[in-house]
């Protein structure tokens, strides 16, 4: 009897992840890709149902409206330039002429991207420091790293504002040593999103990158030496080979949200920069064209699923 | 003690006056804080030389090899290689490898290139990186093994591959800590035998580092004894435990025997030894201790024999007891007696000479018998 318990507890303990799972982020997922399926409507919600009920999924399979999923495909043809008889006519058309979408993801890559090899260089040697500092210091640098999670992060955005506007602090600062005559522009440009980026998510590479280094057996670097090897050579040859799944880590752990980051380049960034997260704000509460932005919504996520099973495979073969 | 140093050739260049050492340890200290882990020792190590170190854990013996290696800086003292002092020089400059205690192979590097690792650094032609690394594999039987990572071999396979990479650059001097400190008891002797060959095969000064003192008896020319960062004595194993130079040398080597009282000399001129229940122990000669220092008789137990019957006189050395404690050992017996003063004397029997002696049991009288010089005096 109290064996059939524990069996059924122990069930329970391994079902709890999946329901949370099933309601906060299939669930979610499946309402949106709902919405990308329906039509735009001026009314309350903006859209025309696209199914009601499981009935009605299996009786309208044949007339679900993937004009969103076109209107996104004809945008990226229209990008890359290459032929689209399929987006001659009406709504298409506009999208295949005058591509913004396409953009702003490519644009958004990019800026991930660039911003994550950033974050990279100023979080490895802040780790490597931190794996290497005395054992009764590590703790307090552990926590100095993980002190910033305290304040609202958008309160910690807001606060760069007024550092990089160009009569703020660093202009300030900068005019006082004489180092510059002109403040520099910073803000809303690419460069203020760029260090919003790296600021905000250094932590996220600091901490995997510090949990491979503090791993490591310094004898490897010593052994190294001691067969002729420079301790700068013996950075590249033994400690960087070893603290790749950390780098992996800490580089998707950081690339996957700033794909899709809205605060930072609204905040920070320029007119110009264009980044699919702003995108995907104006579209749903601006044009409030709730299918569209739904459907790049999902778009987005087909986008990142790919380097989350590469985070994924590289995880398990560092396991393995 | 089942060996004593296999006396593999006649190689004794501490011996020769006009011999240059390879090695010079000047009196050297190593302080981590206020702790001194290594306290003004000097030793001098001659090329070719197989020379052991050994010694309780943390007598200093792992800091002493790591400043021969360079990964510590002596506080003070210096170390000669050669001729040339090695101060300031990085450990990747020096003529010098070592097996680490724990092996530190490269985790990520197959055995073939954790192996090559040290030539690339020379930048060795590729050929002739192919053919040391071909040499070296086979060397310590690991052909087979090329391609494995070190996570896929065994202890005693991943030890021979920290073996074969630390003697591909065929160093000058090679620095061994615990080399087989992870193996069991039966490869452990096997291994022995492999590294005494492949150092004089391949003509290296080995420095071993090791707390077992029958490894250090087996595979050594030299050993050094150390104790709290201090040198007790250096000397041949057949020295060290024939003649030790101290009680902690001869308490540290084997088991044996000690005797205290005040030195004497008879009316014959013998030496003697008289203890503070009236007995006395005829020794050899002690020139250089002056009668009436306290000393200490040291005598190993195979050195005693133990008979059921009183010994005729004439017998310089006999004391009686009761057998207290029979331990067998397969080869050998040893009888703890405890004698009429109340000591406890341990006196070992080879177990082909037993049969044919009266066989003695526990609370049996016995007497225990041994000459003048089988023993030594200790003065310290
Ligand atoms: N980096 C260090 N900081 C402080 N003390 C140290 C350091 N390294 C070694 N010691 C101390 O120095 C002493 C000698 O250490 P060492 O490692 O040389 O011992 P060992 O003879 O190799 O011992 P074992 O046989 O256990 O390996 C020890 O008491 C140790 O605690
Ligand atoms: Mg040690």
């Amino acid at each position: 009897m109290s064996r059939l318990v524990s069996a059924v507890a122990s069930r329970l303990v391994i079902i709890v992840p999946y329901v949370w799972l099933l309601f906060f982020f299939l669930v979610p997922f499946l309402i949106v890709f709902k919405i990308s399926l329906s039509d735009l409507a001026i009314s309350m919600p903006p859209y025309t149902p696209a199914l009601d009920g499981l009935r009605d999924f299996f009786a309208r399979l044949g007339e679900f409206d993937f004009e969103n999923f076109k209107l996104l495909m004809c945008d990226l043809l229209g990008y890359i330039g290459v032929g689209g008889g399929l987006c001659d006519s009406g709504f298409a058309a506009d999208f295949y002429k005058r591509p913004y979408l396409s953009v702003a993801y490519i644009s958004s890559l990019k800026i991930a991207f660039v911003a994550t090899i950033l974050t990279l260089l100023v979080g490895y040697p802040i780790a490597y420091g931190m794996a290497r500092a005395p054992q009764s210091l590590r703790t307090m640098l552990l926590m100095l790293v993980i002190l910033p999670f305290w304040t609202s992060f958008l309160i910690r955005v807001y606060a760069w504002i007024g550092i990089l506007k160009p009569e703020g602090l660093l202009n300030q600062f900068l005019f006082m040593l004489g180092l510059i005559d002109d403040p520099l522009i910073i803000m809303n440009t690419n460069t203020a999103v760029y260090i919003g980026i790296v600021y905000s998510y250094l932590p996220f590479m600091v901490l995997p990158l510090y949990a491979t280094l503090e791993k490591m057996d310094y004898s490897l670097i010593e052994a190294a030496q001691d067969l002729g090897c420079p301790p700068l050579s013996a950075f590249w040859k033994i400690t960087f080979p070893l603290s790749l799944p950390g780098v992996v880590a800490g580089c998707l752990l950081v690339f996957i949200p700033a794909v899709g980051e809205f605060v930072i380049p609204d905040l920070l960034g320029g007119s110009r920069t264009l980044m699919i997260g702003k995108t995907l704000w104006s579209e749903f509460f601006n044009n409030r064209d709730w299918p569209l932005a739904s459907a790049v919504a999902i778009i987005l996520l087909l986008i990142l699923v790919v380097p989350i099973m590469f985070f994924q495979r590289a995880q398990a073969r560092a396991q393995a | 003690m089942k060996s004593l140093g296999s006396i593999r050739r006649s190689f004794a260049p501490w011996a020769d006056p006009d011999a240059v050492p390879y090695i010079r340890v000047e009196n050297i200290t190593k302080k981590f804080g206020d702790f001194v882990a290594v306290n003004d020792l000097s030793l001098d190590i001659y090329e070719r030389e197989f020379f052991a170190l050994l010694g309780a854990s943390g007598c200093g013996k792992t800091t002493l090899l790591r400043m021969l290696a360079g990964f510590e800086e002596p506080t003070s003292g210096r170390i000669l290689l050669d001729g040339q002092d090695l101060s300031g020089i990085p450990p990747y400059r020096r003529p010098v490898n070592m097996m680490f205690q724990s092996y530190a192979l490269f985790p990520h590097m197959t055995v073939e290139a954790n192996i090559a690792f040290g030539l690339k650094q020379d930048r060795m032609p590729r050929d002739q990186i192919a053919a040391r690394v071909g040499e070296m594999l086979k060397l310590v039987k690991l052909e087979q093994f090329a391609q494995r990572k070190p996570h896929q071999l065994s202890g005693g396979q991943r030890q021979r591959v920290a073996l074969a990479r630390s003697l591909a650059k065929r160093p000058k001097v090679l620095l061994l800590d615990e080399p087989l400190g992870a193996l069991d008891k039966k490869l452990r002797e096997e291994t022995q035998f492999e590294l005494t060959d492949l150092q004089q095969q391949l003509g290296l000064t080995f420095v071993v580092v090791t707390h077992d003192q029958e490894e250090a008896m087996t595979m050594a020319d030299r050993i050094a004894i150390l104790d709290k960062g201090e040198v007790m004595q250096v000397a041949t194993p057949a020295e060290v435990y024939e003649a030790p130079a101290s009680r902690f040398v001869a308490e540290f080597v084997g088991s044996i025997n000690m005797f205290e009282g005040s030195l004497q000399k008879d009316k014959a001129g013998n030496t003697r030894i008289a203890r503070s229940d009236g007995s006395m122990i005829y020794t050899g000669s002690a020139d250089d201790v002056r009668a009436g220092d306290n000393v200490w008789y040291a005598i190993r137990p195979e050195k005693i024999g133990i008979s059921s019957r009183q010994p005729e006189n004439g017998i310089a050395n006999a004391l009686a007891g009761e057998v207290y404690d029979i331990a067998y050992l397969g080869d050998m017996t040893i009888y703890h007696v405890k004698l009429d003063s109340g000591q406890v004397v341990k006196a070992a029997m080879l177990n082909s000479a037993r049969l044919f002696e009266d066989p003695l049991t526990w609370d049996d009288r016995a007497w225990i018998t041994f000459a003048p010089d089988a023993g030594v005096v200790l003065t310290r």
